[in-house]
């Protein structure tokens, strides 16, 4: 008994010990970052890591000597409408697909499938070659126009609307919703996780561009936080990492909140109750 | 005031038909249970009468108006549906307002007040403000109920609103909704497989079967003169003993080859069946020479006993209700007849009885 006892308990002492190790590997260099941002550019660039010299000169530095909350505000602006969108126009159009009889339903899902599987990298140069035409270069809506909607979005909500239950949508016709009150009362409220995915997912998408933004914008006005966070390193000659570092560290805490307040609705069951 | 079906069919794809020439007329107040095994098409027709499937063909009318393509708002009725269809992110208290503020014609006070009377009707005033997750099914079941006593539709659809409930719960909410039905002078149109639903609520059942209306009537009558073999032994527990039969000679007819009895009818000349009620089969303990059958297993059911017997002959297999305190057992070789409650059907099934009435008039 005694050593059956002493077996288990190894093995979690074992379990732990892995879990432990791991999440140290993944976290590290997360807190290098943080810790490097608090610590004067001369004590990294001498690798000092150690170094007790730690300030906030780095951030306030940041905020003073740069343009990164301009890059803040660009982003922020164009990542909500980007959101805010792509929740709108995906969610309609996934009711379509779902709840609306036309026909053609599936062959023009099928072509939204098509869109999802090509690259990204792939449109950029038709892409360029519009959105030049259109004359909307360095502006904030060829950061945004191209990213109102997305074949992604559609797809998942679609699947996430198909587990709505049909009795939902009977007892609604009875009492006489349209579908538009039908999609607005029920089917957001029904799928309100899904939603909340896909808001956390094309925001911290928009916030996250690179390549795209990097191509069709060329001043402060409307550049956004990743590129602007390049453009620290390359547009002086003596790179303050110290700066760099804190920039680094300030554009990630959004990312961060939107994830924890994603996190909090991750809750299942809530839709427990609706339909035996 | 009532709502008249006319030929009503269903059909899908041209060959597959669901339902065909369906016919009735549902009173208005009246509780109407359309029964029937599953797969029958009971939910489909109930479905048509809400509007939410169209119909093939056929005239569904309600209070004198042809509703065939009416949308289901403008039929003025409510549905209970089996799975409930609550709506998991509002209170219980706003599921049960939910189709009068859809409506809009309804103003926020009345509102409120047949939303608290409807609740406190199926006791659920305490429960107002819980999601649907925090309740029992029981519970599930009275919001779903709320919902139909708040609506101003006089008519009201279920679909076997009690499939889902535990037995004793299903007998007690079986009491409420009948209860709730003649309150309310509801005109409750009612699906169910479950013929002692039918039977304790109904004032008229329809039997659905193949597609195919079997008989519309009082429980009464479809107990008492059942139109043919299927409704004959989709009503009752045990089901009714169906055994073939022959004439014999004078007003004698011969059962199974097992044993004969008396009848004051004409049958067929050739090959018939008789329907005997477990209650009205007799047995009794005989040797091995005047036996007829023998004891299968008993079933003790408290105040009496099913027994389950195997007759001599053709391998058939019949069930007698007997005293609790008779003293049988299983394997006994015992002797079985009848009493003079009987019905005859012919070679295809159909009831050819004469009634007892039909017989004192003639």
């Amino acid at each position: 008994m005694a050593s059956f006892d002493e077996k288990a308990v190894l093995k979690k002492v074992f379990n732990y010990i892995l879990l432990i190790a791991l999440a140290v590997v993944i976290l590290a260099p997360f807190f290098i970052g943080i810790w490097t941002s608090f610590l004067p550019t001369m004590d990294i660039a001498k690798g000092n890591l150690f170094s007790t010299n730690l300030s906030l000169d780095n951030y306030a530095a940041a905020f003073t000597k740069t343009p990164i909350l301009r890059y803040l505000l660009n982003t922020l602006v164009i990542s909500t409408i980007t959101m805010i969108a792509q929740l709108i126009f995906c969610s309609m159009s996934a009711y379509a697909f779902v709840f609306l009889k036309f026909k053609f339903r599936k062959t023009i899902f099928t072509l939204f499938l098509v869109t999802m599987m090509l690259p990204f990298e792939a449109e950029i140069i038709p892409n360029f070659a519009t959105v030049k035409q259109m004359g909307l270069l360095d502006n904030y809506a060829v950061l945004i126009i191209p990213f109102l909607t997305s074949a992604f979005g559609t797809f998942m909500l679609r699947q996430s609307f198909m587990q709505t239950p049909i009795e939902l949508k009977e007892a609604s016709d009875i009492e006489g919703l349209n579908h538009f009150q039908f999609y607005w009362n029920i089917v957001l409220s029904y799928n309100k996780i899904s939603m909340i995915t896909l808001g956390a997912y094309s925001f911290l998408g928009s916030w996250n561009q690179y390549l795209w933004p990097m191509l069709t914008t060329f001043s402060n006005n409307s550049r956004v936080i990743q590129n602007g966070l390049k453009q620290l390193q390359s547009e002086e000659t003596f790179n303050d990492w110290g700066m760099i570092q804190a920039s680094a560290a300030i554009i990630v805490i959004p990312t961060i909140i939107v994830l924890f307040i994603g996190q909090h609705y991750f809750k299942s069951g809530m839709n427990e109750g609706a339909v035996k | 005031m009532s709502t008249v079906l006319t030929n009503v069919s269903k059909r899908y794809d041209s060959d597959k038909t669901v339902l065909s020439d369906v016919s009735a007329e549902i009173q208005t107040g009246e509780f109407f249970v359309i029964v029937g095994p599953s797969g029958c098409g009971k939910s489909t027709l109930l479905r048509m009468i809400a509007g939410l499937t169209q119909i093939s063909d056929g005239e569904i009318s309600i209070n004198d108006k042809v509703v065939n393509d009416m949308a289901p708002k403008d039929r003025n009725l409510t549905m209970v549906f089996q799975s409930y269809a609550l709506f998991p992110f509002l209170s219980v208290w706003d599921n049960v307002a939910f189709g009068l503020k859809a409506r809009k014609n309804t103003s926020q006070s009345e509102i409120e007040e047949r939303v608290n009377d409807a609740l406190k009707m199926v006791n659920l005033e305490e429960l107002k403000d819980r999601k649907p997750r925090e309740l029992s099914g029981g519970q599930r079941q009275r919001v779903a109920l709320a919902r139909a006593v708040a609506s101003d539709a006089k008519i009201c659809l279920m679909d076997e609103p009690l499939s889902n409930l535990d037995a004793q719960l299903r007998i007690k909410m079986r009491q409420e909704i009948y209860a709730l039905q003649r309150k309310l002078g509801l005109t409750l149109i009612y699906v169910t497989h479950d013929q002692v639903e039918a039977m304790t609520m109904a004032d008229h059942i329809m039997v659905l079967h193949d597609s195919k209306v079997q008989q519309i009537g009082t429980p009464t009558e479809i107990y008492k003169h059942p139109a043919n073999e299927f409704v004959a032994s989709f009503f009752g527990v045990p089901p009714i003993n169906i055994l073939p039969a022959t004439k014999d000679t004078g007003n004698l007819i011969e059962v199974n080859n097992d044993f004969k009895m008396e009848v004051d009818q004409q049958v067929p000349n050739d090959h018939f069946q008789v329907g005997i009620r477990p209650n009205e089969l007799v047995i009794e303990a005989a040797d091995e020479l005047d036996a007829n059958a023998s004891i299968k297993t008993i079933e003790f059911l408290g105040d009496e006993k099913i027994v389950y017997i195997k007759m001599a002959h053709n391998n058939v297999e019949v069930a007698a209700i007997v005293a609790s305190d008779s003293e049988f057992k299983a394997y006994d070789t015992i002797k079985v007849t009848a009493k003079n409650n009987y019905l005859v059907f012919n070679s295809d099934g159909v009831n050819i009885t004469k009634s007892v009435e039909d017989v004192v008039n003639a």
